[in-house]
């Protein structure tokens, strides 16, 4: 029994590449290739040396005493916020930029929502001298701007998605589209652990240094490399993959993956996908997402723009699904209120994304000798005007 | 016999009209249909809306958030075609994207297309080998036809893999592109169109995407036994409404 990909590309029955016969020859070119290539040693190599000199990792495992003192347990923080561009993102970015590379790409696009995914590409794409398409949705463009000017500085094209709701899916959708149109000379480097097979183990295998340097970070303080429970934000649900992705067959180590409850998951304004979601296809992967009965594409809604996609990882669907991972629901306010605890407590500004991984404590109780790993995905820098209008500040 | 295949064995060249149902106007549907078979249509893809049509350019994705906030819904949808046999005989398909058919239980819409009339479905997101081990079984028990794709990048290999589980005809699309490019067709195109003829497969082919007015029809069908029109007729509904569809018609068919 495992809990990770099966050889068609499918978690339990979630997976798959649903996706028009215009883009089977790019996606199978990377089917093909992505084992192949991530095993030469020189990839590796080059991967890890970014990783430490360009990222800065490994991020530090942190023992966070203050906030474990208030919750009577083991509270560590995977510091992805220390990383360069500000979180996780940059994990996923360098890996596939180095397999646009092998691949004989020139031409990179990506979709982004906040912007961070979108920052961490055009950032990859400076440093190697590729043309850079980011798709970004038009009401997103509005409320992101500093991020937009980020990319822009970069050197990327930030394109607005003009289509459906003007959203994260929607200029998914359009970067799909340009991939369509593009289909020679161009590598997509989705943001998440989403999309076609075998984008979702892509992803997962570039983030999953984060459980490698847990494992062994967690040795040399406590003395064993299992931890009771990881704790991690769930948007599309790369920095949880990666963050459970060497214990997820290790059922000693239990994973909790919180999601965005908005306003309350029954609201209306929600972004708690394995809750409100049903089983079908969004993107070109067979998951559960948020839809009308009719299979209609909903729009979800929460305070961080990082957790509003309507589907998640076929992964953690069948982490769902199967039971392997608690699923916990955290509101717009509980999840501010946990990220401004953080700051006071332990001198760190957390995105509010990650903010709501933090939220767990005030809803779940822990044993004082439980070791708790929470995936701090992102750093607060891009969230201040939130956090400002959120409280008055 | 299936009404694809009868019309497939005319000696003519086909043109098949694309339209997304509910659009411009929510029952517009079966008024759309029965002036399309009058003016000497061939074939019709009925458009089933999707909110997030991968595959489609803005003319196309524009038709298609209309017509859903239009109310077009599925059910909507098959209850608007529950009459149509009794006027129109040429072949209908639907085309539309994977999640609507899956979450109306894949079983349940092939039976209920038998049950109206259609003849065939073109799913663009659902890939062949999903649909020939989950799928094939039930189309074929309400008598459905598939209809694949196939571009210019697809590897002859997977051409002759295609052609060998189709049942009713291959639909080409024209060139590396989503719906409603109309830059006309050159040397590329061509040379791809011989290419696909030269293999002298099972099934007949049909082409679409791109096509737009009559000197891009006339291309496409030199090399292939018809063509499909999409985004420049719903164009025309956009701009002209319903009561001209005769005019866009002859403009094609006829220099
Ligand atoms: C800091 C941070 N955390 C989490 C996420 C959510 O994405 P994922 O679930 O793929 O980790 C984002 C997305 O933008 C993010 O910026």
């Amino acid at each position: 029994m495992t809990y990770n990909i099966n050889n068609k590309g499918y978690y339990g029955e979630f997976g798959g590449a649903y996706i028009p016969e215009m883009l089977y020859p790019n996606v199978e070119e990377l089917r093909q290739n992505y084992l192949k290539v991530m095993a030469e040693p020189e990839f590796q190599e080059e991967f890890h040396a970014l990783l430490k000199d360009y990222v800065g990792r490994p991020s530090p495992l942190y023992f966070a005493k203050r906030l474990s003192a208030k919750y009577n347990t083991k509270i560590y923080l995977k510091r992805e916020d220390l990383n360069h561009t500000g979180a996780h993102k940059i994990n996923n970015t360098i890996g596939q930029i180095l397999m646009a590379k092998r691949l004989g790409k020139n031409r990179i696009i990506a979709e982004t929502g906040a912007g961070q995914h979108g920052v961490a590409t055009a950032t990859v794409c400076a440093l190697m001298g590729l043309e850079c398409i980011v798709y970004m949705g038009e009401i997103d463009i509005a409320r992101q701007a500093p991020n937009v000017a980020r990319m822009k500085m970069l050197g990327a094209t930030v394109v607005p998605a003009l289509s459906g709701s003007r959203t994260l899916k929607d200029a998914t959708n359009e970067a799909i589209r340009d991939w369509i149109n593009n289909p020679v000379d161009t590598h997509y480097i989705i943001g998440s652990v989403v999309g076609p097979h075998p984008y979702p183990d892509m992803v997962a295998r570039f983030q999953a240094i984060v459980s490698e340097e847990i494992q062994w970070q967690l040795q040399e303080k406590e003395g064993t490399s299992k931890p009771d429970y990881v704790v991690a934000c769930v948007g599309g649900g790369s920095n949880a993959a990666g963050a459970f992705y060497h214990f997820l067959d290790d059922t000693d180590v239990k994973l909790i993956a919180v999601e965005a409850a908005g306003k309350g998951v029954h609201s209306g304004e929600s972004a708690a996908t394995s809750i409100l979601g049903k089983e079908g296809i969004i993107h070109g992967s067979k998951t559960l997402l948020m839809q009308t009965p009719d299979g209609q594409i909903t729009e979800p809604y929460s305070i961080s723009a990082g957790l509003d996609y309507p589907g998640v990882g076929p992964m953690h669907a069948h982490l769902y699904k199967s039971g392997r991972a608690e699923f916990v629901a955290i509101t717009d306010d509980d999840a501010m209120t946990a990220g401004l605890e953080l700051c006071k407590m332990e001198g760190i500004i957390p995105a509010i994304e990650s903010s709501h991984a933090l939220a767990v404590f005030e809803h779940k109780k822990f044993k004082p000798e439980d070791i708790v790993v929470v995936s701090l995905s992102g750093r607060g820098d891009k969230d201040l005007e939130t956090y400002i209008q959120h409280f008055g500040l | 016999m299936n009404r694809i295949n009868k019309k497939l064995q005319e000696d003519n060249k086909l043109l098949s009209i694309y339209f997304t149902a509910g659009y411009p106007k929510l029952n517009d549907t079966a008024k759309i249909i029965e002036n399309l078979e009058k003016n000497g249509v061939d074939m019709i893809e009925i458009g089933l809306p999707f909110s997030d049509p991968l595959a489609d350019g803005p003319t196309i994705q524009a038709s298609s958030t209309k017509a859903l906030k239009n109310g077009m819904t599925t059910e909507v949808l098959f209850d608007q075609l529950k009459d149509v046999r009794k006027t129109v005989s040429i072949p209908l398909i639907i085309m539309g994207y994977f999640n609507p058919m899956l979450q109306y239980g894949v079983e349940a819409f092939c039976k209920k297309c038998a049950e109206v009339g259609i003849d065939g479905l073109i799913i663009p997101d659902l890939p062949v080998d999903v649909y020939n081990e989950h799928y094939k079984s039930i189309f074929e028990k309400h008598g459905i036809i598939n209809v694949f794709l196939i571009t210019p990048q697809t590897s002859e290999e997977r051409i002759r893999f295609i052609d060998s589980i189709s049942k009713g005809f291959i639909y080409m699309v024209s060139s590396a592109s989503v719906t409603g490019s109309s830059s006309g067709f050159g040397d590329v195109q061509t040379d791809y169109f011989k290419r696909i003829h030269q293999m002298e497969l099972n099934n007949p082919q049909v082409i679409g995407f791109g096509i737009s007015d009559h000197k891009s029809f006339s291309q496409a069908t030199q090399y292939a036994k018809g063509a499909i029109i999409g985004s420049a007729f719903v164009k025309h509904l956009t701009t002209e409404g319903t009561d001209t569809i005769d005019r866009f018609i002859n403009k094609i068919v006829k220099p």
